[in-house]
């Protein structure tokens, strides 16, 4: 049905595109087999996601060629990249929200009599992919109802529906949990069997590794070397990816004091998928907090910050109870939150890099009314050495940086506070290798300091080897707590609770 | 802070990108960010060498006087969208604080009913801001109704008649179109006066910042402690100031008010913002932009005029420029992405 027609053998040569004068892609010469798997690897900015928007039709190379099966073509748009099969699944997402699931699936293309839409006969389609891929999606569903894993199942179903032979998936895995990873590695696995053609960008080596037939790394915009996955391991890439060698190892926190006080507790928290969370977190000392998607992790977050009110429970700093708690008085407490999108709740996309820096903490460095921006400068300039961001120009927008010296400036911006407690929501998501090593031994460092750390992440192995102890949620209620060095089976399992072991 | 220890990497040395071809984007920045100066010098050459008119120290008076209007309502719409939300009131705000302004002078003095137009000004925006930040809805639609209720207040206040200040005030009510320093009108020293400190406010303030980052990312600008609610009142407040001096310009010129006064001139000071280059979508721009945009829609006015153009044209010229403006600004954006 969907996959009738075999895959091309794509040939990339000397593509390369610069944006403003920077260039970001170069000269790079690439194969890619029908039905293989390819991974694409690289830190961030090494040209991984243009590469694959130009194999996507949404951005235009500069100059090189693009061959399917040897035939030259040129993808002006995204629609001439589809007519070839290709489609592009990106990290935001493309789905329009209001509609159903079985609308967004069959986009612009539903079966229609007379302008009038049939939508049985869709139906009918759709549960041949339903079968095809094994998913667990309700066509009737609105998509933005839906957790961001199963939004990423439509956009699938999506590029099936529409007869792809190419997939072309930027970081896939990073908005899944454990559960819905192992899923879609094993989808694209059955996917290439049947002759699709994959392209995998992901900054998760262990799992292109486990998947791919051949892995390309990239680095400054450069192809480094296509290999065979096989003769691929993390470190052999790391070292292709950053060029030297890099300690992949977790920073070790260190022990908090027998003396160090409660800094942080709360008691009965609730509010939609929250249903009751208590927790108490010391100075010095990281909590990692864990769970699925929609156990209610990040939720807990917000109601700790005052980002949203709690229907219920108290939050107590010190010993002393926050009410009517925002997140002004959640800062007025010593309070700092660093969310879980950069792009919707932390960075103002549009405006520089000091002014983003600056923001949290303005009040401490004006004369009047009016910024001293002397006094600005140097404080930024500080806290940027001491988080390691790298920007060209301090005052060039903070979208022009990559996801990983982004997520520095969320840190910075908040030690300008100095914050006593840390709230952190996917501390290293879309974060490549180096700067995701930095962010851990940052976060470890400032609870060497005495800052008391609450952590989320999707990331078991990042949790168990960053906190002191993680707790556990599970339907928006603590179900277990685990010290440092349990076994990353053991909080699977509390995650999954008695539905189901992972697989 | 004690987190001194915290550099476990390397120095920072390796810039993320060569630095080759910077100087192009810094370029392709600079067009950006003042081809709409280019575009009112390039306008105001052609006029210079097309007409004897132009360059005449008379004319140039009488267009920047006539600028201040327009400019005003630009600059509180500018403060507007930067925070994120329109101001469709700012005519009707005009009205009602001119109105208000007249009707207390009639019991007092000129000076008092001036103070009380602006005070009047400022309470409506902050009335407008309520009504936008509590009930929730989307500003453009709060405020195109709010509007409709002002405008019905000016005409309740007025009966629908034209009001006037007593005849022994009539003289000094008109003190805004008297000459001023180097000639220019009273009311244009006012325009700068107050545009120069919206200016320095939006560019120099926390209060600055806090607008720019509202406009920007409503979320992100919370989640950093800022009351998104009191930057949005305080946007309107300040439109609403900048509305009532428009309306006593306006009423000192023709030395009455009326609730029919400056009709749909809150459009005009939208466009004027978006011509300078504000981005619709809040949180860039700046309030120069939006006066030079005054400026520039002023200037096509009196060209027309002064060409002996046929001035049913104008309109037609001014909707192209709006879309001309637009569409440049968001070319040069796509290709500095």
């Amino acid at each position: 049905m969907t996959t009738a027609t075999k895959a091309p053998g794509i040939s990339v040569r000397g593509v390369g595109k610069s944006y403003s004068g920077v260039s970001v892609l170069r000269d790079v010469d690439l194969g890619i087999a029908p039905g293989e798997v390819h991974g694409l690897v690289g830190e961030n900015g090494a040209g991984k996601s243009t590469l694959l928007k130009i194999l996507g039709g949404v951005v235009r190379a500069d100059h090189g060629t693009l061959t399917f099966d040897g035939e030259q073509v040129t993808f002006a748009r995204p629609r001439d990249a589809i007519a070839q099969g290709v489609s592009l699944i990106s990290q935001e997402g493309a789905l329009v929200p209001a509609l159903t699931v079985l609308e967004n699936v069959f986009l612009g293309r539903w079966t229609q009599t007379a302008g009038v839409r049939r939508a049985a006969h869709d139906r009918k389609r759709f549960d041949e992919l339903i079968e095809l891929t094994g998913f667990q999606v309700d066509p009737r569903s609105r998509v933005d109802l839906l957790p961001t894993g199963v939004q990423q199942q439509v956009e699938i179903l999506r590029s099936l529906a529409r007869g792809a032979r190419v997939l072309a998936m930027d970081e896939p895995t990073a908005v899944l949990s454990e559960h819905e990873k192992d899923n879609l590695i094993a989808l694209i696995r059955r996917l290439a069997d049947g002759g699709t053609t994959i392209l995998l960008v992901s900054h998760f080596l262990d799992e292109v590794l486990g998947v791919a037939d051949r892995i390309t790394v990239l680095r400054d915009g450069a192809l480094v070397a296509t290999e065979d996955a096989a003769t691929q391991t993390p470190r052999s890439l790391v070292r292709q990816m950053v060029g030297r060698e890099i300690d992949m190892l977790y920073s070790t926190p260190d022990p908090v004091p027998d003396d160090a006080p409660t800094v942080l507790s709360a008691r009965g928290l609730r509010r939609g998928p929250v249903q009751g969370v208590d927790l108490d977190v010391r100075a010095g000392e990281i909590l990692g907090l864990g769970g699925l998607v929609g156990s209610g992790r990040s939720e807990t977050l917000r109601l700790l910050f005052g980002a949203d009110h709690a229907t219920a429970g108290t939050v107590q700093v010190d010993g002393a109870t926050l009410t009517r708690l925002s997140p002004r008085r959640a800062m007025a407490a010593g309070i700092a939150f660093v969310p879980e999108s950069r792009k919707e709740q932390g960075l103002v996309m549009a405006r520089s890099v000091s002014e983003n820096v600056a923001l949290s903490s303005l009040p401490r460095r004006r004369t009047g009314p009016v910024v001293r921006r002397t006094a600005e400068r140097t404080a930024v300039d500080t806290v940027s050495r001491l988080v390691d961001i790298r920007a060209a120009a301090k005052d060039a927008p903070i979208e022009t940086l990559s996801g990983g010296n982004q997520q520095k400036a969320l840190f910075a911006k908040w030690l300008l506070c100095s914050p006593r407690i840390l709230l952190v929501d996917e501390p290293t998501r879309g974060v490549d290798i180096a700067a995701k090593s930095h962010i851990h031994h940052l976060i470890t460092e400032l609870a060497r300091d005495g800052m008391a750390v609450v952590c989320v992440s999707s990331e078991i192995d990042e949790l168990l080897a960053l906190s002191h102890r993680v707790l556990v949620l599970r339907h928006g209620r603590p179900v277990g707590e685990f010290p440092r060095g349990t076994a990353k089976e053991v909080v699977i399992a509390a995650a999954f609770g008695d539905e189901g072991e992972p697989t | 802070m004690t987190v001194d220890a915290a550099t476990p990497a390397e120095p920072s040395t390796q810039s993320p990108h060569p630095a080759t071809g910077s100087t192009g984007s810094r370029r392709a920045i600079r067009i950006r960010d003042y081809g709409i100066l280019v575009a009112l010098i390039a306008i105001v050459i052609a006029l210079s060498v097309s007409t004897d008119t132009f360059l005449t120290r008379s004319n140039l008076i009488n267009l920047l006087d006539q600028c201040t209007v327009v400019g005003l309502l630009a600059a509180g719409a500018t403060v507007c969208i930067l925070s994120g939300v329109f101001d469709l009131t700012s005519s009707a705000t005009l009205a009602v604080s001119a109105i208000v302004g007249v009707e207390i002078m009639r019991l007092t003095n000129v000076p008092v009913g001036f103070g009380a137009a602006v005070a009047a000004g400022a309470v409506l925006g902050f009335v407008t801001g309520m009504i936008v930040v509590r009930s929730g809805i989307n500003s453009f639609i709060a405020t195109l109704a709010t509007s409709i209720i002002y405008r019905g207040v000016a005409v309740v206040v007025t009966a629908g008649a034209i009001v006037y200040p007593l005849e022994t005030q009539t003289e000094n009510f008109g003190a805004l179109t008297w000459p001023s320093v180097f000639g220019l009108t009273s009311a244009t020293v006012m325009f700068v006066a107050v545009v120069v400190a919206i200016g320095l406010l939006i560019s120099t303030t926390t209060f600055g910042r806090r607008v720019y980052a509202v406009g920007g990312n409503l979320e992100a600008a919370r989640l950093s402690g800022i009351r998104v609610g009191s930057v949005h009142v305080a946007a309107y407040v300040i439109s609403g100031v900048c509305s009532a001096l428009a309306g006593l310009i306006l009423a000192s010129r023709a030395g009455s008010g009326q609730s029919t006064m400056a009709t749909g001139a809150e459009l005009t000071a939208i466009a004027a913002a978006v011509i300078g280059g504000t981005s619709i979508l809040g949180g860039e721009g700046a309030i120069w932009r939006g006066v030079v945009g005054a400026f520039l829609l002023t200037l096509i006015g009196n060209g027309f005029n002064l060409l002996g153009w046929d001035t049913i044209y104008q309109q037609v010229l001014q909707g192209c420029l709006i879309l001309f403006a637009v569409t440049t600004d968001r070319w040069l954006r796509r290709r500095s992405r």
